[in-house]
């Protein structure tokens, strides 16, 4: 063999890998690293992640029965109210892009660190503070608001309001200044030669919600703390005993929330569009296509909020608007699901933890994606609005969508994060106890709400009970599934073996640096090439993982011929 | 589990009026709806179809196993990308549209409508008839347009009947309408679909919506406008029905708007301008009739409340002045109002009962004590009762 067969950070120092070049507490507490910071939101997400699932749990236990079985009315809207506010601010608004997202935006650029380091650390913070301050509140009095803090029952009610509110707005902050240094990292740190469209697809959707993070969240500031004023102060905006309006606080709200769900579901469709390539040892098909609907759905995100008021009794014209503006969001999403369908065209499919995490996420985010058509819709909207066929809906596109997205991506990214190989086999059962429980929970419920089960309802009428067993069941199976994956991953951590440089073939760069990377990512500035370009790559037994084989006839036969000549902002 | 879920299918079969997916077809919305979901549904199915199995082909044909090389090399296709473009985009144009004509329809009430009042309160409605009576429950005659004018009290609530399709929410600060035309008899659920604190849920009205024939609803609505016989109990149902309970608390000390009327009959109160005056039954005839007159001391503003000069006789006037007089000999009848529950002390308070029977064996006996028997709540007024037993006595 060639020398040109050994990379030269395939093998890293001891002292090199970043997880273990410093040790102590300090050393993690105040590290600038990009990749611990990741590691540690990691650790931060799931955790809430944890505690609102057991309230979620606890919720569908609730409601074996149509009548009180532990839960008091009160605690119920409690404990509905901690599930939704945890799983939104403080787990999957942060979930991709911040844990993922801190880990590899800068090796997926070749580069060493996020634009502002210290600013990096500085959000984590607020998330942290922001997280203790918002659990505090919430569980120290009960906060029954439901997530939304609809007025005027949240300018009235008893409980943390304000406390909560301003548990939000730190956490907003934190979602804001993650946003502003992707931006500044991604618009001034690719390398030589990676232009925009050699930029990974996962790169375009940390973009496009990093844009929507900085213009959307300082709306939901401004939201909670008009909120907070109304509650203390009566300013008169939002309640109508102060001559405010309730529906005003609805568009405020929403136009934060709305966007947010796209925060939620770009990132994890940016990890699907590389798990599917990688794993079909194919190019992605319609790269261009992918990334400008990334950019359309961040943009279109932003009209699109009053579907979420369709029966509050906006003036007519405005929901006919509303309705025909959701309606276009809908075709940029559906272009991608074809796209990453195309890509395993002729490729060469690896039915591995990954890819089946992958496939699970096309067929649930496609069940997701097509039952907006309903709610879309206006005539057919009227009698689901605030049902079960809802909560259905968005579970499918943000736990089926993105919490199995996220998870496809913990297990691809792994072996890179931590330098240790997960058991496949335990990993795909994982992925299969995953896939049944997720869909007996929630295909019951599109069925309830069609039949007219409205939500947030702590007792129902009898008539729903089997439905909601066989989702309760459903839950319970769900949970054990994602106990499992748990198992999985940590168990690598211990017994697993060791990862090599490239365990799954992928061309961007982040596979050419070592598993785990060293503090400093790169010794040399890597070699930018199309970031799904396997034409280079072979399979060595002996690593377990791929080399580039014949790297300069490869940069030959790349079909950019003169990248050079281009500067690096296409 | 699948026995469960024949059990859950065997349920819905035995109500001949539901199908799997939906509730009974109780108004004219409720076909326009059904058949554009299925047609939705059906267009979903079949890309949902194609997806799965294109993913299920290629996941198979393409492989990776031993002796089969693929290809890594990208391929482009704009012709594909814009069919997938373009047919997807008709489609959703088609969705909308047809659910933009669905919406006008429910967003264009007929000039012909019957108007029901809807007060939302937490955690309660309330509904006013066209010949001025209230009852908690929904009755309507079939084959017949309503129009429903929705207030809250509180916080936000959402008017949601499942078997007309119709829903709404009901805003505090403004009136929300809502129209539907029920074309079938029977007894639906009717539920609150927007949060509105703890006891959200309890605001299912199980089958608290009648469709009546014509000559039913005639005589429902007759009935529920007679006032009770005996004057506390005529008192109370005119302190409901006029709106006065939605600023005047029945509870002592407790402000909604105007003054709380709990033990407040023969105290001598002070004025607004500093005089005293007794709260008897001359001071109760004066402040219904002029409430600006002697307004209270701490309720300068009883500009808000509206004279019914010319709106109540003098029986009305009387059976108001024995109810207010009734809440201050017996101070439980304020909660016995508020929570609906009576004890026969209340219940005598009210009139229900008279000393007599209470002798001769504790049977009721008598028209009122018939009411009170034949009301399973009666912290209703008579009138109401008499719809809600029938209701539950059909189901």
């Amino acid at each position: 063999m060639s020398a040109a067969v050994t990379h030269p950070t395939a093998m890293t120092p001891e002292s090199d890998n970043f997880l273990t070049n410093s040790r102590g507490f300090l050393s993690w507490a105040l590290t600038l690293d990009h990749k611990r910071i990741g590691l540690m939101y990691l650790v931060g997400v799931l955790s809430a992640f944890g505690l609102a699932g057991i309230l979620a749990l606890i919720l569908r236990a609730e409601l074996m029965t149509p009548t009180q079985m532990f839960l008091s009315n009160q605690q119920y809207n409690q404990v509905f109210t901690l599930h939704g506010a945890i799983m939104v601010f403080l787990f999957i608004i942060p979930s991709v892009p911040a844990a993922l997202g801190n880990f590899l935006v800068p090796i997926m650029l070749g580069a060493k660190d996020v634009a502002f380091p210290r600013l990096n650390l500085c959000s984590f913070y607020l998330w942290l503070v922001g997280a203790v301050f918002f659990l505090t509140a919430m569980l120290a009095t009960g906060l029954d608001t439901g997530w939304t803090f609809y007025a005027p029952y949240s300018t009235t009610t008893q409980g943390p309001v304000v406390a909560a509110t301003l548990g939000v707005f730190i956490l907003g902050f934190s979602s804001i200044f993650t946003g502003l240094n992707f931006i500044v990292t991604i618009n001034t740190m690719r390398p030589p030669g990676m232009t925009w469209f050699k930029m990974p697809l996962f790169l375009w959707a940390t973009y496009a919600t990093s844009i929507i993070q900085v213009l959307a969240t300082p709306v939901l500031g401004i939201t909670v703390l008009l909120l907070a004023a109304e509650r203390v102060l009566h300013i008169g905006i939002f309640d109508p005993q102060y001559n405010g309006d309730p529906v005003t606080y609805q568009h405020f709200f929403w136009f934060y929330s709305h966007p947010a769900v796209y925060i939620m579901i770009l990132p994890g469709m940016g990890i699907i569009s590389e798990l599917m390539s990688v794993h079909s040892h194919k190019s992605i098909f319609g790269y261009r296509f992918i990334a400008y609907s990334s950019i359309a759905i961040a943009l279109f995100g932003f009209l699109v909020w009053g579907h979420h008021m369709f029966t509050a009794g906006m003036a007519n014209v405005t929901t006919i608007i509303f309705s025909a503006l959701t309606f276009s969001v809908s075709i940029p999403s559906a272009i991608k699901v074809f796209n990453w369908l195309a890509t395993m065209y002729q490729g060469t499919v690896k039915l591995n933890t990954v890819m089946l995490y992958a496939l699970a996420f096309l067929f649930l985010f496609t069940i997701g994606g097509l039952t907006g058509l309903w709610l879309g819709a206006l005539s057919t909207d009227r009698p689901l609005h605030d049902t079960y066929f809802v909560v259905a809906h968005f579970h499918y596109v943000m736990v089926g969508g993105t919490l199995v997205g996220f998870l496809g991506g913990i297990f691809h990214w792994w072996p890179k994060m931590t330098g240790r190989m997960f058991n496949e086999l335990w990993g795909k059962i994982s992925c299969a106890i995953v896939f049944v429980g997720f869909n007996l929970t929630f295909l019951p419920q599109f069925i309830l709400g069609s039949r007219g089960m409205p939500r947030r309802y702590a007792r129902y009428v009898p008539e729903f009970q089997e439905l909601h067993q066989l989702s309760s069941i459903g839950a319970f199976i769900l949970g054990f599934g994602l106990f499992v994956a748990l198992g999985v991953l940590l168990h690598s951590l211990f017994r697993g073996r060791r990862a090599p440089m490239n365990p799954w073939g992928g061309a961007t760069l982040e596979w050419q640096c070592a598993s785990p990377p060293p503090y400093y990512n790169f010794k040399h500035p890597p070699r930018v090439n199309e970031p799904y370009d396997y034409t280079g790559l072979r399979y060595r037994d002996a690593e377990h993982g791929w080399e580039y084989v014949h790297p300069e006839s490869d940069k030959v036969s790349a079909p950019e011929a003169t990248p050079e000549t281009k500067p690096a902002s296409n | 589990m699948m026995t469960m879920f024949r059990n859950s299918m065997d349920a819905l079969l035995a109500d001949q009026n539901a199908t799997f997916f939906f509730p009974p077809r109780a108004s004219t919305f409720a076909e326009e709806t059904d058949v554009f979901f299925m047609y939705i549904f059906w267009i979903s199915a079949f890309f949902f179809v194609l997806i799965v199995a294109g993913m299920i082909y290629f996941v198979v044909k393409f492989r990776e196993r031993p002796g089969y090389q693929g290809d890594s090399r990208p391929l482009h296709n704009n012709a594909l990308e814009i069919t997938w473009t373009v047919i997807p985009t008709l489609i959703v144009i088609w969705i909308f549209a047809r659910g933009v004509y669905g919406f006008i329809d429910m967003e264009t009430p007929p000039a012909d409508t019957i108007d029901i009042n809807v007060t939302a309160r937490k955690w309660d409605w309330s509904f006013q008839y066209p010949n001025g009576a209230i009852a908690d429950t929904l009755h309507v005659p079939i084959n017949q347009n309503i129009r429903l004018l929705m207030r809250s009290e509180d916080v936000i609530h959402a008017f949601y009947v499942p078997a007309f399709r119709a829903k709404k929410d009901v805003v505090p600060g403004r009136v929300t309408a809502l129209w539907f035309r029920p074309i079938l008899e029977g007894e639906y659920d009717l539920f609150c679909a927007e949060y509105c604190g703890d006891q959200h849920s309890e605001m299912i009205k199980r089958r608290g919506v009648v469709v009546h024939d014509q000559a039913g609803y005639e005589a429902w609505l007759a009935e529920a406008a007679k006032p009770p016989e005996h004057p506390v109990a005529h008192g109370y149902w005119l302190f409901s029905r006029l709106g006065c309970k939605s600023c005047h608390s029945l509870e002592p000390g407790k402000k909604i708007v105007g003054p709380s009327l709990a033990g407040t009959f023969g105290q001598t109160l002070r004025t607004a301008d500093g005089q005293s005056v007794v709260f008897d039954e001359n001071y109760v005839r004066e402040s219904i009739l002029e409430p600006q007159k002697k307004a209270r001391e701490g309720f300068q503003n009883a500009s808000q409340m509206p004279s019914f000069q010319g709106k109540l006789n003098n029986q009305e006037l009387d059976a108001i002045t024995a109810f207010l007089k009734a809440l201050t000999e017996n101070p439980a009848l304020g909660d016995a109002v508020k929570d609906g529950d009576f004890s026969v002390d209340e219940q005598k308070a009210l009139g229900y009962y008279t000393e007599s029977e209470q002798e001769s064996g504790g049977e009721p006996a008598g028209e009122d004590a018939a009411a009170a028997a034949q009301s399973p709540d009666p912290g209703r007024p008579a009138g109401e009762g008499v719809g809600t037993t029938q209701a539950e006595s059909d189901s």
